[in-house]
């Protein structure tokens, strides 16, 4: 049941980076990206958390490339770490959602009809709802923590993926090859996990990297409204709030905050259209 | 046809109804009841009991549940226990300053998007084409209040050139419209990238098809090719997405109030959060939710009005 990609797909993809320049430096920059979070505790100058009240709002400088804060913390240290806290979002939220998704998806997609129907109105209530409603009261009722907003997201990024796999699922469950296997006797969970699954499984990475830029987007609001990671855990969310108490004294916390927000999604976003494209024409056909 | 509108506004009206029951029901299975979270660590038990009788936390969950449904049915949204006012009063009271920013940021980007999208098609392939799908592309992935917070730091508060906080004087509309414009850029601009892709691919299509064909064969000049012949049918696929988009319009309507200190219904259920105040919290997303679930039916129905094969297909 593995799903290991077809070969030369390295070569594929190496080859079409190559000719699309856009894919290509969305590619650099999450890579630069990544690295530089998972490095953070190597590469940040200072401790994200050390204070230095003399040095408050201060600008770029020597010491402080990207300037301090209210409390005189090392901006650029904080953004190094706050990248920490989005990757560990994106990665759980989105592996929790996805494999959620794909096993709802394939009940849809393989089950009987009105199981099919019970779970498509729950996936569209759930994804009519305005998010950030539904994060609100949720952060109302719970308190704010970074595992509210992995929940939230998680909850409404499941029907993202268990639509798509339903609708793939169908178009394979009437496959000749399905259909000899279960001539031969093979269980459902059998066919669903062995046959049905590697099937349906490429496409879904592509939608995960397409997915990452939302879901930081997402987890970068939440704790811009201060319903995310408590202080004085540094997130880009919470440097920007910071920043927008003090916007008046000095602009570098919203400028420092801001930035590596913007470098990530247009990353992740033009890395996931290049991927697209490549392993799946079809796709954009439809949208673009 | 009307089967077909009356059973989405069956799932609509069950959707709404499964958003209240499960609000309704979080509120009440969460530890530390509402009355005593409201009036913090310090509340005698005749004060709790007192607010709770008010806020008629006393009766059993269904009984709540049934009068909150049957009062939401006849306008009756219960009381703000803070300010004594009726929660219907003030949730529409900033429910207004939303619709207006939203409507602003819509039509601002319909404005800037549809020509934008019909050259991109016209000229396929040209650098406008290509400077439009980067761009759409672009602003489509930014956090819509990051771009709020970056328009306030420079447009309100280095430059000065557009005012920072509020909505501006009541009754003056000019100066309205004047404290509207960084709210609604903020909230527009992704939609501008979105609406221009819309529109570029619909026109692609209908560029192909036959009448064109015919109406380029009489000789017609191409600009009333283009406009009557081709942008009306283009569009009517791009106004029914914009339906589908209020969610995420009031997502981002949320984000711009906060960062620009204007009221509106975003700002209010924030703040309401904050402050545990739970009538406001439940009025305000039940009028959200019932504002975005009519305008996906209408754009459900518009849709369906349009393409009769949509009618047919199960749940859609």
């Amino acid at each position: 049941m593995s799903v290991s990609p077809p070969p030369g797909t390295v070569l594929r993809v190496t080859a079409a980076l190559k000719r699309d320049p856009l894919g290509m430096a969305g590619f650099v920059l999450v890579g630069l990206i990544l690295l530089a979070t998972v490095c953070a505790p190597w590469l940040a100058p200072h401790d994200p958390l050390e204070v230095d009240v003399t040095n408050r709002l201060s600008g770029p400088s020597a010491q402080h490339w990207l300037g301090t804060d209210q409390l005189g913390r090392d901006m650029l240290s904080r953004v190094l770490f706050g990248g920490q806290v989005a990757l560990k979002v994106s990665l759980i939220a989105i592996s929790t959602s996805m494999a959620i998704g794909i096993a709802l998806g394939m009940i849809a997609g393989f089950g009987p009809r009105w199981l099919d129907r019970a779970l498509l109105v729950s996936f569209d209530t759930v994804r009519s709802f305005p998010t950030i409603m539904f994060a609100l009261a949720i952060v109302a009722l719970i308190g704010p923590s970074l595992n509210t907003v992995i929940g939230v997201i998680i909850v409404t990024s499941i029907p993202v993926y268990a639509r798509v796999v339903r609708t793939q699922t169908q178009a394979l469950r009437e496959r000749d090859f399905i259909l000899a296997e279960r001539a031969m006797g093979a269980s459902t969970f059998r066919i669903l996990r062995d046959h049905v699954f590697p099937n349906i499984a490429p496409p879904l990475f592509i939608l995960a990297s397409m997915d990452v830029p939302a879901v930081i987007g997402m987890e970068a609001g939440l704790s811009f409204l201060g319903l995310g990671v408590s202080p004085p855990t540094p997130s880009w969310g919470s440097i920007l709030n910071d920043g927008y108490s003090y916007l008046r004294n000095s602009p570098w916390p919203i400028i420092a905050g801001g930035l590596p927000l913007i470098a990530v999604t247009l990353g992740f976003t033009f890395f996931g259209e290049a991927l697209r494209d490549i392993f799946d024409p079809r796709l954009r056909r439809k949208d673009a | 046809m009307a089967k077909f509108v009356l059973r989405r506004a069956l799932i609509s009206l069950l959707i709404l109804c499964l958003a209240v029951s499960l609000l309704f029901g979080m509120i009440h299975l969460v530890p530390g009841d509402p009355a005593s979270v409201m009036l913090g660590p310090r509340a005698t038990p005749a004060l709790k009991a007192e607010l709770a009788q008010r806020m008629g936390l006393d009766q059993p969950l269904a009984v709540q549940l049934g009068r909150f449904v049957a009062g939401a049915a006849r306008g009756d949204l219960g009381v703000d226990p803070f300010s004594g006012r009726k929660v219907s009063d003030i949730v529409l009271e900033q429910f207004p300053y939303t619709l207006v920013l939203v409507l602003a940021a819509i039509g601002g980007a319909s404005l800037l998007g549809i020509p934008l999208g019909c050259f991109a098609a016209i000229r396929r392939g040209s650098w406008l084409d290509r400077l439009t799908a980067v761009l759409s592309v672009a602003f489509i992935a930014i956090p819509s209040f990051v771009v709020a917070l970056y328009l306030l730091l420079w447009l309100g508060v280095k430059w000065r050139w557009f005012p920072a906080i509020g909505a501006g004087e009541t009754g003056n509309m000019a100066d309205q419209a004047y404290h509207l414009v960084l709210p609604a850029i903020s909230l527009g601009l992704g939609w501008v990238g979105y609406i221009a892709r819309l529109v570029r691919a619909s026109m692609l299509e209908v560029l192909e098809e036959n009448h064109i064909r015919t109406a380029r064969a009489f000789g017609l000049p191409e600009r009333t090719i283009i406009v009557n012949y081709a942008l009306r049918i283009a569009l009517l696929p791009t106004v029914t997405i914009l339906g589908l988009g209020v969610g995420s319009m009031l997502t981002g309507a949320l984000f711009a109030e906060i960062v620009f200190s204007r009221p509106g219904i975003g700002k209010l259920l924030y703040e309401a959060v904050l402050n545990r105040n739970y009538p406001i919290v439940m009025g305000a997303v039940l009028v959200t939710t019932g504002f975005f679930v009519l305008s996906t039916l209408a754009s459900d129905v518009v849709n369906a009005s349009l393409d009769p094969r949509l009618r047919t297909e199960r749940g859609r």
